[in-house]
């Protein structure tokens, strides 16, 4: 079990959990706010402390990742991290990665997509590569985002997953603040992290071909084989967070963390640092009497659906916070994707979807404590409007 | 000796097949290879079947290059480099177009890996588009005579011009009409640490309009009319030439091929060869081909 708490930048957490999972392979380019952890990881290199590993200054994005995809096709262990527009332009390598099965692992830092540019927070970015065959976790605080990294790496890297992951840290709001974290040990990662020895390789020894061409009579099972990945990756998500209990002492749920939510009337769902306010007001509602719980959704993809399903079966109202929007439905993803995965089960419970956060707005407790009251309301009355932003400033429009 | 194993789905006489086991033969087994999305990547890795006996991989259209770079910088972190090459291989469009970005970074970086472009001078797997090596007024699906038109619009980009420029050691032109001089660079590149640079000119029955069997022929053409110059860069300075005694007139180059063929038809078509010849008149001076 670990202890040594230290106060340090966001940043510099997940570069030292990069660091102490031995990666092989670093490529990355720099972008508001991802540039933190990559100038860490760069000093840790010049300083000699990432021992078996080369970084490359790529010249773009799309490059960062086209080199991991070299290098983890030969039995390297890879690492990246960007955010929004660097994301974006990642889009076509990503499918690649995960069509390859290559376990590549990146950090999110989450920023708002561009126009109008805006380099504050939301989860457009992530959000938008959610069909592009990534694991995708949510971290809420710097010590979950620390730990979830060597999770990360030992899930992606299970011969029966071998899918690549992302771990999605809110902008600023996590990668630049400064709080207590217990570092990752060395020794403690060592024993959480086996070293990576893929079967496949490309090794002249055993020539091997990847990235073939599949007609209509093979292409349709790499996908579903891809999809299986995932399902398995759903318990050996469960597992990493277990087996990381046992060495380290920490714990924060598997796939979700549910929070008051055992009785509760009105249950929130939300992913991201927006989950700390919230546990505040639910524990301030909860001083009034008021019933609320919240379920924190740490594991966007695979999407979680029995977990929730068990989650949500006694509540009254859910209500999902969406730092995204999908234009044109006007919903945010959690809120589709909850409502989906509610619908055909034979629970029967009514959910309510906010948008709010985007493009680095503020989400004040007054805000959280107006959602719960008009779902209070819903439940009286019934659901007048089924998704809409909670933070709009009506007088601009 | 490696070279593709039979049974790839090139068309006849395929110079893409040529050049890739020219650069087999020359590299040998121990070599790890890298192509982009276009003809050679098709017609060689058909799922579950694959004509490849070295490592081998293919990720996209444009990142070839880098692709190599994760590699090469692999085998170092793992100890496992040795003497293994990582040769990235990639069509004129994957390499002067869209790819153009990934292979700048690397040759800026000095990363070592071996580029070999094999230039068949457009598009061929998506159907003979331009692209920004096609020859000036060649006709291509993209960029057909018309009345507005004798084909396309501007001269091929200089693409070895453009990796001199990045600083690399050494940057060749060649062609599969010409085995040895091609065998000859591309194991002289691959030895030479850092980024090498090979282009290869590989005239396609199937895009350019010639009968199969005169592949060779062809390419020989393109060299003795001086619009094809075979040279050595090394550190930035022209390190030898092949000498073409007596140039031969564009004309015979050009009517050999279905893509120039309305050059000798249409109105003007005359003034547009001359403007053509006049290309193979500044290779003559410029790299002092005489
Ligand atoms: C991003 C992207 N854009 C377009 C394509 C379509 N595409 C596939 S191969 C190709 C042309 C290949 O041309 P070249 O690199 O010259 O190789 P060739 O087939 O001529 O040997 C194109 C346009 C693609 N696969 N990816
Ligand atoms: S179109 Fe040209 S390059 Fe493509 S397979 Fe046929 S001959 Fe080879
Ligand atoms: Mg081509």
């Amino acid at each position: 079990m670990s202890g040594k708490m230290t106060v340090v930048e966001g940043s510099y957490a997940v570069a030292h959990s990069v660091k102490v999972c031995r990666p092989n392979v670093i490529s990355a380019y720099p972008i508001t706010p991802q540039t933190h952890i990559v100038e860490d990881l760069s000093q840790f290199m010049a300083d000699g402390e990432i021992p078996n590993c080369e970084y490359i200054n790529v010249e773009s994005e799309f490059s960062a990742l086209s080199a991991l995809i070299g290098a983890s096709a030969t039995g390297a262990r890879t690492y990246s991290s960007t955010s929004s527009q660097g994301l974006e332009l990642m889009h076509e390598v990503l499918f690649n990665a995960s069509g390859m099965r290559l376990p590549i692992v990146m950090t999110i830092v989450n920023r708002a997509v561009s126009a109008p540019i805006s380099i504050w927070n939301d989860h457009q970015d992530s959000i938008s590569q959610r069909d592009t065959g990534w694991i995708q976790l949510y971290a809420e605080n710097l010590q979950e985002m620390s730990d979830m990294t060597a999770q990360a790496f030992k899930v992606a890297e299970d011969k029966d997953v071998m899918l690549p992951a992302m771990v999605c840290m809110d902008g600023f709001i996590l990668s630049h603040v400064f709080e207590p974290v217990i570092l990752l040990e060395q020794e403690l990662t060592d024993e959480f992290l086996p070293t990576y020895g893929p079967e496949h390789i490309l090794d002249t020894s055993n020539p091997l071909s990847f990235g073939a061409f599949a007609d209509p009579s093979a292409y349709t099972e790499f996908r579903y084989l891809q999809q299986k990945g995932m399902d398995v990756a759903l318990g050996k998500i469960e597992k990493a967070a277990e087996d990381f209990k046992k060495i380290f002492g920490r714990y924060y749920g598997g796939l979700i963390e549910p929070y008051m939510a055992e009785d509760a009337e009105i249950l929130l769902m939300a992913m991201g640092s927006v989950v700390g306010t919230i546990k505040d007001v639910v524990d301030k509602a909860r001083s009034q009497g008021i019933k609320v719980g919240l379920i924190k959704v740490r594991t966007f993809r695979p999407f979680p659906v029995e977990a929730i399903h068990s989650a949500v079966s006694d509540a009254a109202i859910v209500v999902t916070l969406d730092k995204n929007i999908s234009i044109g439905l006007n919903e945010g993803a959690l809120f589709t994707e909850v409502k989906s995965c509610l619908y055909n089960s034979d629970i029967s419970v009514p959910v309510m979807g906010f948008m709010l956060g985007h493009g680095g707005r503020d989400i004040p407790m007054s805000t959280i404590q107006m959602i719960i009251d008009k779902a209070a309301q819903a439940i009286k009355s019934g659901i007048k409007v089924e998704s809409e932003y909670a933070d709009l400033r009506g007088e601009l429009l | 000796m490696s070279r593709l194993a039979p049974g790839h789905r090139g068309c006849a006489g395929c110079c893409d097949a040529m050049a890739a086991n020219f650069v087999l033969e020359a590299v040998g087994d121990d070599a790890i290879v890298v192509n982009p999305t276009g003809c050679l990547e098709v017609m060689t890795t058909p799922y579950p079947e694959s004509s490849w006996e070295v490592p081998w991989i293919h990720s996209l259209f444009e990142n070839t290059a880098v692709v190599a770079v994760g590699i090469e910088a692999a085998l170092r972190a793992l100890g496992r480099k040795g003497d293994t090459k990582v040769i990235a291989m990639g069509g004129d469009g994957a390499t002067v177009d869209i790819g153009i970005r990934g292979i700048s970074g690397a040759f800026e970086r000095g990363d070592d890996i071996t580029y070999v472009c094999i230039d068949n001078e457009a598009y061929m797997n998506t159907g003979v588009q331009r692209s920004g090596a096609t020859p000036f007024n060649a006709s291509t699906s993209t960029s057909p005579p018309g009345s507005q038109s004798f084909g396309n619009s501007r001269p091929k980009k200089n693409m070895p011009a453009i990796i001199v420029a990045h600083g690399s050691p050494y940057v060749a032109t060649t062609s599969i009409s010409y085995p040895k001089d091609m065998i000859r660079k591309v194991k002289k590149a691959v030895d030479i640490e850092g980024p090498t640079y090979i282009h290869v000119h590989a005239p396609c029955a199937t895009g350019w309009r010639f009968d199969s069997s005169k592949t060779v022929e062809i390419g020989k053409l393109a060299v003795e009319t001086a619009l094809w110059p075979l040279y050595e860069i090394e550190d930035g300075e022209i390190a030898s030439v092949r000498k073409v005694k007596k140039p031969k007139p564009v004309e015979e180059y050009l009517k050999a091929q279905g893509r120039f063929k309305h050059l000798f038809t249409m109105e003007g078509g005359k003034e547009e060869i001359s403007k053509i010849q006049d290309i193979a008149d500044w290779n003559v001076k410029h790299y002092g081909l005489l």
